[in-house]
Formats: C-alpha cells, sequence, structure tokens
C-alpha cells in the first residue's frame, strides 16, 4: 500500500493522487503515440477502432455510469454525429469545425430529448430512448438531400494545413488525430468527475431525494448529463464515419446501442478505465472469435462462420456472467487483483463479499 | 421573529390524513423536538418543509419567506438542511466526495469551467475542502474520509449524514431521529454535537426524536404529535407528563381508532 503524505488539499484535487500513477498514464500515452512504428497497417486500425469505440462508451458512461440514466438509443448519437460532420464536410467545412459541431448538434438533441425522459427511470427510460433511436433512424432516411437517404454517404478526408488525415492514406495521421481527441475528451471527463459537477451527477445517481435536499435540480442535471452524453458519442460518431468512409443508416443499427451497454457494463459501470477495457473487449472479440472460428473448422471442420450474430451473443453471455460473478466489472476486478497484490499477503478470502453482496441486493430492487 | 413558522399544514395521501393540521414555530437558536409514536406524521412534516411533499392545505414560512410554493432542490440555498430516517446517502462514494456533494449551493463554476477545470475551480475546490474538513473534525470523522460509504457501520453513517447537512453551512438542520440505532455512547455524542451546533455554529435545531433521555437533554421545547394532530407543546417535561401524550404512546382505544 502507498501512503501519501500530504501538506495541502492539492492532492486530493490533482487528477492524481501520486506520482506513480500520473507516471503510467504518462508511460501509457507515449506508447500509444510510439504505436505507428511497432505495429502494421492492420493493427493499428484496429487500434483506432477501439479507441473511437472507447469514445463513444465514455459518452455512454456519463449517463449509465455516472448519473444512472440507462440507454438503448446512443447508436442515434453516434449516426447525428457522423452525419452531422460529414454533411457539413461536404458543403465545404473543415473538419475542426465539422468535428465540434458533430458534438454540439448530438449534444443538444440529446439533452433536449432528456428534458422529458429524464423524469422517467430505469426500463421506461430506455424504452423512451429505443424510441428516439427509432425516429432519428427514419430521420436519416427521410432527409435523402443531406444524409443520402438509403444510398448512403460519404465522409470526406480530412486535411489540416495541406496535411491529410485519410484514414486509408494515411492511417498513422488519422490514429494519432483520433488518440489525441480521446485523450482530450477523457482530460475533460476526469476533469469534470473531480468537480462539483461531477458530484452532482454521483448524488443524482445514487439518492435523488438527497440530491435535491443538497440544492441539486435533479432534472436540469440528468439532462445535462445525457446531453454531454450524446456529445461525446457524437464526437465518436464523427470519427467513425470517417473511419468507416462511406456509410448508410445500417451502420448505426440497435446492435450497436447494445455493444455499447455492453461496453459499458462489462468494462466497469462508474469508471472512465471502464470504457477503455470495455473498448477493447468489444473490439478484440471478434479478431477471438475469427481465429476460434478458423482453428475449430480447420480440426473439425465444423463450420460456425455461417451463423449470424454470433459476437454479439457471445458478448452477451460475457455479460451474463459479468453481472452474475462481477458486477462491478472488469475495472473492478482489476482493482481487487491489485489490492491482493498489494497487500500481499494480508489478503483474506471473503475480503470484498460485503461489497459485492451490497451489490448484488441492490441489483434485484 | 421566528426562523421556521408551519401553519395549520395538512397532508393527506388518499383517505390517511397523515398529517393535519399543525401548527408550531421555531425561534432562532431553539433546539425543538417533535415527538410522537410510530406514523404519527413526523418524518411527513419534515418532507413537508423539505418541500418533497405538496401540502394539501397551510403554509410554511423561513426566515419571513413563505417558502410553500418553492421547489425541493430551491431548500437548501435558503439554509435549510436535513438528514433522513432511513439514511440516504451516496453509497458509492467516499466519504469526503458525500461531504463535499453538501457544498453543492456554494458552487459557482458552471461545467465548461469545470471540464477545463480552470484555476478559479481549483480555488473553489480548496475552499469547500477547508470547510468540509471542518465538519470533519467536527464530528469526528478524520478515520473515514476516504473510506466508501458502503461499507461503513451505520452509526458511522448516520454521523456522515449530519456532515453532509453541516457542510451546507445552514442556519436551520432538520434531524429525523439522529439517534436511533445508536449505541448509548454514539447517542451521547450525538446529543453533545446538538448543543455544540447550537452554541458554536449558531444553529436551529429541529429534530425527530424517540429517544426521550435525549430529548430531555437537548430541546428547549418539544412538540407533541399523534394521528397527524398536534397533542402538546412544551418543555419536555410538561410534554412527558401531558395526559394526552401519555395516552397516545400507550394506544388508547380511543385515541387508536382516531
Ligand atoms: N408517500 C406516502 N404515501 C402514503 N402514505 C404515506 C406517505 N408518507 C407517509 N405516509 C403515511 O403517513 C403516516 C405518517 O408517516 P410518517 O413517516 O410521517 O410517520 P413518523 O411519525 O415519521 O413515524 P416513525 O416514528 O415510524 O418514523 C403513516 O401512516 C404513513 O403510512
Ligand atoms: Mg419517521
Amino acid at each position: 500500500m502507498r501512503v501519501v503524505f500530504k501538506k495541502s488539499y492539492d492532492p486530493d484535487i490533482d487528477l492524481h493522487e501520486h506520482g506513480w500513477s500520473r507516471g503510467k498514464i504518462v508511460v501509457l500515452l507515449g506508447i500509444m503515440i510510439l504505436l505507428p512504428f511497432f505495429v502494421g497497417e492492420y493493427y493499428l486500425a484496429e487500434a483506432a477502432n477501439t479507441l473511437i469505440w472507447a469514445l463513444a462508451g465514455m459518452g455512454l458512461m456519463i449517463a449509465v455510469g455516472h448519473t444512472g440514466q440507462v440507454s438503448l438509443g446512443h447508436a442515434a448519437f453516434l449516426a447525428i454525429g457522423a452525419y452531422t460532420d460529414a454533411a457539413l464536410m461536404n458543403v465545404g467545412m473543415p473538419f475542426w469545425v465539422a468535428l465540434p459541431a458533430a458534438g454540439i448538434v448530438a449534444g443538444v438533441f440529446g439533452a433536449v430529448i432528456a428534458i422529458p425522459a429524464v423524469r422517467m427511470s430505469g426500463i421506461y427510460l430506455a424504452i423512451a430512448t429505443l424510441a428516439v433511436f427509432v425516429i432519428v433512424e427514419e430521420l436519416v432516411i427521410l432527409l435523402e438531400p443531406i444524409t443520402g437517404g438509403v444510398g448512403g454517404i460519404m465522409a470526406p478526408t480530412i486535411t489540416f494545413f495541406g496535411i491529410s488525415f485519410d484514414r486509408y492514406g494515411e492511417l498513422e495521421n488519422f490514429y494519432w488525430l483520433t488518440l489525441g481527441i480521446v485523450a482530450l475528451v477523457t482530460w475533460g471527463y476526469a476533469n469534470l468527475m473531480r468537480s462539483p459537477t461531477g458530484r452532482s451527477f454521483l448524488a443524482v445517481r445514487d439518492s435523488e431525494v438527497s440530491a435535491r435536499a443538497l440544492g441539486i435540480n435533479v432534472t436540469r442535471t440528468k439532462s445535462l448529463a445525457f446531453g454531454l452524453s450524446s456529445g461525446v458519442t457524437g464526437l465518436a460518431g464523427a470519427l467513425m464515419g470517417h473511419y468507416i468512409g462511406f456509410f448508410n443508416y445500417e451502420l448505426f443499427s440497435i446492435f450497436i446501442s447494445i455493444n455499447l451497454l455492453l461496453v459499458v457494463t462489462i468494462g466497469g459501470l462508474g469508471f472512465i478505465q471502464g470504457a477503455f477495457l470495455g473498448a477493447i473487449l468489444i473490439t478484440g472479440m471478434p479478431q477471438v472469435i475469427a481465429i476460434l472460428r478458423d482453428n475449430l473448422n480447420a480440426s473439425t471442420g465444423i463450420d460456425i462462420g455461417s451463423i449470424p450474430g454470433l459476437d454479439t451473443m457471445l458478448f452477451s453471455v460475457i455479460l451474463i456472467l459479468f453481472i452474475i460473478f462481477e458486477p462491478t466489472g472488469l475495472y473492478g476486478r482489476w482493482l481487487k487483483i491489485r489490492t491482493w497484490f498489494e497487500i500481499f499477503p494480508l489478503a483474506r478470502r471473503d475480503m470484498f463479499r460485503r461489497q459485492k453482496s451490497y451489490l448484488k441486493t441492490e441489483r434485484m430492487k | 421573529m421566528s426562523l421556521l413558522q408551519v401553519k395549520d399544514l395538512a397532508i393527506h395521501f388518499g383517505g390517511v390524513k397523515a398529517v393535519d393540521g399543525v401548527s408550531f414555530a421555531v425561534e432562532p437558536g431553539e433546539v425543538f423536538a417533535i415527538i410522537g409514536p410510530n406514523g404519527a406524521g413526523k418524518s411527513t412534516i419534515f418532507n413537508l418543509i423539505s418541500r418533497i411533499y405538496e401540502p394539501t392545505r397551510g403554509t410554511i414560512h423561513f426566515d419571513g419567506k413563505d417558502i410553500t410554493g418553492l421547489k425541493a432542490h430551491d431548500i437548501a440555498r435558503l439554509g435549510i438542511a436535513r438528514t433522513f430516517q432511513n439514511i440516504e446517502l451516496f453509497d458509492h462514494s467516499t466519504v469526503l466526495a458525500n461531504l463535499l456533494m453538501g457544498r453543492h449551493t456554494h458552487s459557482t463554476t458552471n461545467f465548461v469551467q469545470n471540464m477545463l477545470f480552470m484555476p478559479k475551480v481549483r480555488q473553489a475546490e480548496r475552499a469547500h475542502r477547508k470547510r468540509v474538513e471542518e465538519v470533519i473534525a467536527f464530528l469526528e470523522l478524520e478515520a473515514y474520509r476516504k473510506k466508501m460509504i458502503a461499507g461503513l457501520p451505520y452509526g458511522v453513517r448516520k454521523v456522515v449524514e449530519i456532515g453532509r447537512a453541516l457542510a451546507i453551512g445552514p442556519k436551520l438542520i432538520l434531524l429525523d431521529e439522529p439517534a436511533s440505532g445508536l449505541s448509548v455512547e454514539e447517542s451521547q455524542d450525538v446529543a453533545f454535537w446538538i448543543e455544540d451546533m447550537r452554541r458554536d455554529m449558531g444553529l436551529t435545531v429541529l429534530m425527530v426524536e424517540h429517544d426521550m433521555s435525549l430529548v430531555t437533554q437537548v430541546s428547549d421545547r418539544v412538540l407533541a404529535v399523534a394521528n397527524g394532530r398536534p397533542l402538546a407543546m412544551g418543555t419536555a417535561h410538561e410534554v412527558q407528563a401531558d395526559p394526552q401524550v401519555q395516552a397516545a404512546y400507550l394506544g388508547t382505544p380511543g385515541e387508536e381508532a382516531a
């Protein structure tokens, strides 16, 4: 265990309480920056994809993990972000205008629909967000002049000062751009969570009645959180559009919404880190399945490649296992492993039991 | 002028007259207790004052201002803090974070400034922390600062809830059964804290409590209620000696049927 002797309140206010954990982030970021020099094109593209999913996951995490609002409609905000960005760039706007615009349009849309929706909770909110998703999908098809309708739309190549960030032509540049955006959003998110705004999110999540008694306007807080959540997801949508290059409404299916929910729940609800772990799992899984499938096919001749929705099914099974055995997600598991090592050999068998049973009873409610 | 003035307050849930014509006034610096048997309507009176419930009739004035029409989230800003009978803490946060949440009404930065964590945000955080540390020192919560609420013993959680209410920096604090479920020693601590709140912090205290020894020890005046109606008001001894109050506690058939 690390003991930090403090001479002021600042270490508690800082993002990282001690230099060690700050150092870890620096090293991690360094590795991420240098990644294009170590891996080939295929894996670099996968890494960019994972970052985009982590960004979308962070968006959903604000709503689900930090304010307790479940959304089944977040694919709609990905779509709004992707279409806004592509449509603006197609009329000649530069990326640095189109990307923030994509976030703002998705965010404002999210905040506005949240005002009636936040009065609902649990399953009702989930259904309402699902309805929003259906409406957005229809709108995309109807607004053909802007969205390209069923045919689809092209996300133009990003250029700054004559440098191309084309996803195919200059993959490294696109990767670095994505990394930069993700790092910036992560920083802003972490800042928010150590500020009064983040605390009001957690307050609303854990007890609305006390939040009110402390002077927190629950409706406004939830709608702000939902707006920020949609906005960040919109940014991810814009990047996803550039990553895919050419897309239509089918890219943003209900499965994307579900996969995003899996990212945050499997990753660890209420932890920014969880969005990253979840994104790694969800984007890595198809690769693992592909390898397993090939091996299975080669050794036994059974071809499971023809089963549709196998990935999603497997994710779902994993999710169920997590909900039963590790409700705090991958990040929660990691925290336990780390504690076990830190206090080795003092760990007791039932050390985390109280916490776990607590979460279990809450789930039954 | 009274700090809190409740006039002819009533709330009916369908046929249940949970509170039915209660009036009282709490003077500045006073410790005022409400007692009564289970289901008498004590917590409901608190919920009416904190505007969680809409009264069927009656008015509530605080500091000379009619607060009957305000929203629940406007109450803290006026200087009214409260605790809940069934502890309502933010379970997945630390004690420190819970106390900092009590500073919400004092935060002046908006979410964009917070996201960028501008220097004024850090300054405000330092000030909030300083204020919260005073509460921690007052309630002797130092050992629990970084502990999650979910793993804390019941007695500590009750104290944290008082701390969170104090962090608001209120003029009036409503304590709903602050000593229920506590050991004799812990109740004694609560008694001392209530006296300190009044004496050192200049707070006015309105509390609901079943523990008559605590009520007798700290309160200036006591209001007894039963079945949503006021029975008697006076010092703890006067109220306890009142035949109607005794009847209500013993549950004489006539009273129960009402
Ligand atoms: N939201 C509600 N809906 C319906 N009935 C309610 C509601 N809130 C309170 N009541 C009823 O009002 C009555 C008074 O309840 P209250 O909680 O105020 O009692 P109390 O005096 O605080 O009792 P205790 O000492 O057990 O805490 C009870 O009969 C209760 O069932
Ligand atoms: Mg009660």
